[in-house]
């Protein structure tokens, strides 16, 4: 199998999907950043291919999640579909409309039905703003409410679907827990009805019990609203809890994608299968019976990637073709996707 | 197992302008001769406060050890001399923190940083300090290790360094070492690679390891007795089967009900606990935990319950402990 056959094939066409169309669909999506080196090397220019030829779809109602080790290009994904980040090659299709050759009236209306929720809520608020402010300001912005009375209502209405005494409009960020924040943060993404939101890390800052209260709202949320979530994260057990598929990323490619009671109780890729076994279970009795498999080596620098299947220097089933060859998605089983040959 | 390190009655306090902060108010607990203690909870409930103090290295002002006793191998912690202190710090008790960067100095060699503690320490020569400290490197994965001796700690990854760290704190041959969140801020292969060098070095040598972290995946897998912590005191402690699958207090309970566990099919709301921990600058009037708990009685609001034991080593600070245990006689 050769990479043009990822290319062609779109991947994960999950059940709602095949019925209507995909609230989202992601087609070859490319980011490759050309860095400057310093002086010994003259200038000369390098390239990190963050996301390379990445493909997806996201069904209304439906969370995808994205997972993947530090650098390997959930962010930048994200921010490519939110138009944060001009990609460098593939198309991002919304709500059947083409994101890359629309004219700019048109984007920004489409990019109000898009929203993200950041990892670290501090830093993403305002301090200087209270949090009535903070919560209001996208309604301003887009001229929605322009009447103040109706806009705190709005404001006020947000504040308890988020789980928030409205009390908490006259406060600033920093009176308030890092749980708080984040249901601020959600409560702004949600100020302008939203159809599809990137969640960043959105639950990783917060403590357990904490994150426990905000994926519940989280859940709640989109059934509500019939939102779309991507669900990008490094917890894999809080992805696999949230998300009805998901898509596992290295090094800037898609490497499976499978539903997400499939991908957990049956990975596939190598790659899949050894960060699996590196996520300890809250359980000591499933421990001591799980294999402590540990492997080797680390992530290559995404400046001078290997060849072929990025993963063969620390894949288990490697072989001198695996080299040379960049591997495709294949469709194993339906709506399982493995990008490896040897599988 | 001989008891190595033995911690009764600790109280650790920050004076600030907000108030006295009860950082760590009351822990008791002690550490076997090479056994893996693991010590949970939510931020802020004193875990590193607690483990600092065992060194002493609370910042002072605005930090106090207020009151309470430290055994190590039956030497009392708190009245040792200065000197005593260096000699327990550097070769007896060492520290993996999160971020090795903040413990490693930036400006000297790899090598330069290994030897130094052991000639002191050890007194060895230098090429003994050489010697030894290729030694350590190759012991905690690092190829190369003559090589990477004389780089400096920013040409590592976050894996290496925490490597690094780890030769660093067996250099002394110590009989214990407290690691502080020591994975938290790396890539989860890293994180199993890491804790996995450290429970076979600390089992193959004989060292006592207390584990830091606020994951109860980490601590499911490596201990062997865990503490459960909150506002600043320990409010369970037990063998981890005991805290895992018997948990007597709420909060333990409301804990593992919050993780999604991944080894489960998916479809079940978690259930998350109300509300949040206590600001510690105030003072708490009895149980800390009744706020946020569902099976709270009267004199919760007005007593602290003591961690009394259940037996078998498994103690609980709650006064409706034996109407948890009859929950679970009745879920089993
Ligand atoms: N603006 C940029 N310029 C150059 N390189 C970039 C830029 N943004 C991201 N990168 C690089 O692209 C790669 C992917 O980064 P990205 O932030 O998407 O990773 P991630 O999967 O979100 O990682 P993390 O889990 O650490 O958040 C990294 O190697 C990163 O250094
Ligand atoms: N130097 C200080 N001055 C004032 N208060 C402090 C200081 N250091 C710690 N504290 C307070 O002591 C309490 C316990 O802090 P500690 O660092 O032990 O928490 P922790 O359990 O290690 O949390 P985390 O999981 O976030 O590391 C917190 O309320 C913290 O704000
Ligand atoms: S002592 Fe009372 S309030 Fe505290 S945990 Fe037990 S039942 Fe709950
Ligand atoms: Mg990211
Ligand atoms: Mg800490």
């Amino acid at each position: 199998m050769s990479a043009v056959a990822g290319a062609t094939l779109q991947p994960g066409a999950s059940r709602a999907t095949q019925a209507g169309q995909p609230l989202l669909e992601v087609r070859n999506l490319k980011m490759h950043f050309t860095m400057t080196r310093g002086i010994l090397s003259r200038g000369a220019a390098a390239k990190i291919k963050a996301v390379d030829d990445v493909s997806f779809t996201i069904a209304r109602g439906e969370t995808l999640g994205l997972v993947g080790e530090s650098g390997c290009g959930k962010t930048t994904t994200g921010r490519c579909i939110l138009h944060l980040e001009k990609p460098t090659a593939g198309e991002i299709i919304f709500e059947g409309q083409n994101l890359t050759n629309l004219g700019r009236k048109a984007l920004n209306e489409k990019r109000e039905r898009m929203q993200v929720i950041f990892q670290d809520p501090y830093s993403s608020l305002n301090p200087r703003m209270k949090v009535g402010a903070i919560i209001g300001e996208p309604m301003k912005v887009h001229g929605i409410y322009r009447n103040q009375k109706e806009r705190e209502k709005r404001v006020a209405e947000l504040l308890s679907v988020c789980g928030l005494n409205p009390k908490f409009m006259d406060r600033y960020p920093h009176e308030m827990s890092g749980g708080q924040r984040q249901r601020v943060g959600i409560a702004r993404a949600l100020s302008l009805n939203p159809h599809f939101i990137v969640c960043d890390e959105a639950v990783s800052a917060l403590d357990v019990s904490i994150q426990a209260q905000v994926i519940n709202l989280l859940e709640n949320l989109r059934e509500q609203f019939n939102l779309s979530y991507l669900f990008i994260a490094h917890d894999l057990s809080v992805v696999h809890h949230l998300c009805h598929r998901v898509a596992v990323m290295y090094l800037g490619r898609l490497v499976e994608l499978a539903d997400s009671d499939e991908l957990f109780s049956n990975p596939l890729h190598p790659y899949t299968q050894a960060l699996l076994e590196a996520v300890p279970i809250p359980d000591p009795d499933v421990e001591k019976q799980r294999a402590h498999r540990v492997m080797k080596g680390e992530i290559p620098s995404p400046i001078n990637p290997p060849s072929g299947c990025v993963f063969h220097p620390r894949c288990p089933l490697a072989v001198g073709s695996c080299q040379q060859e960049v591997p495709g998605l294949r469709e194993l089983k339906p709506g399982h996707w493995v990008a490896c040959p040897r599988v | 197992m001989p008891v190595l390190l033995q911690v009764e009655n600790l109280r650790t306090q920050f004076y600030t302008s907000a108030g006295t902060v009860r950082a760590v108010d009351g822990i008791s607990y002690t550490v076997n001769e090479g056994e893996t203690v693991g010590i949970v909870g939510e931020s802020g409930c004193g875990k590193s406060v607690g483990a600092l103090s065992i060194l002493r290295l609370i910042p002072d002002p605005p930090g106090k050890i207020a009151s309470g006793s430290i055994r190590f191998q039956g030497r009392d912690i708190l009245a040792m001399s200065d000197e005593e202190l260096r000699n327990l710090r550097g070769a007896q008790i060492s520290m993996v923190f999160q971020e090795p960067m903040t413990s490693l100095n930036p400006v000297l060699t790899i090598g330069l940083q290994l030897c130094e503690t052991m000639e002191l320490h050890l007194k060895l020569t230098p090429e003994q300090a050489r010697s030894r400290a290729t030694e350590l490197l190759g012991m905690v994965g690092i190829s190369e290790p003559e090589r990477r001796l004389q780089q400096y700690p920013h040409h590592l990854s976050g894996g290496m360094r925490q490597r690094v760290m780890i030769a660093l704190a067996l250099s002394c041959n110590p009989k214990l070492i407290i690691a502080d969140e020591p994975t938290t801020a790396l890539d989860v292969t890293i994180q199993a690679q890491i804790l996995e060098l450290m429970k076979d070095l600390t089992k193959r040598l004989g060292v006592a390891l207390i584990i830091i972290t606020h994951n109860l995946g980490v601590v499911a897998r490596y201990a062997d007795r865990v503490y459960v912590m909150y506002a600043g005191k320990i409010i369970e402690g037990g063998s981890a089967s005991d805290i895992y699958h018997r948990p007597l207090h709420p909060y333990t309970l409301g804990l593992l009900r919050s993780v999604p566990r991944m080894d489960r099919p998916r479809g079940n709301r978690l259930i998350p606990i109300d509300g949040q921990p206590p600001d510690l600058t105030r003072e708490i009037e009895g149980c800390a935990y009744r706020p946020r708990c569902s099976f709270a009685v009267a004199r919760c609001e007005h007593e602290v319950p003591p961690l009394d034991s259940v037996g078998g080593g498994h103690t609980s600070a709650c006064f409706e402990k034996a109407r948890l245990q009859g929950l679970l006689k009745e879920a089993s």
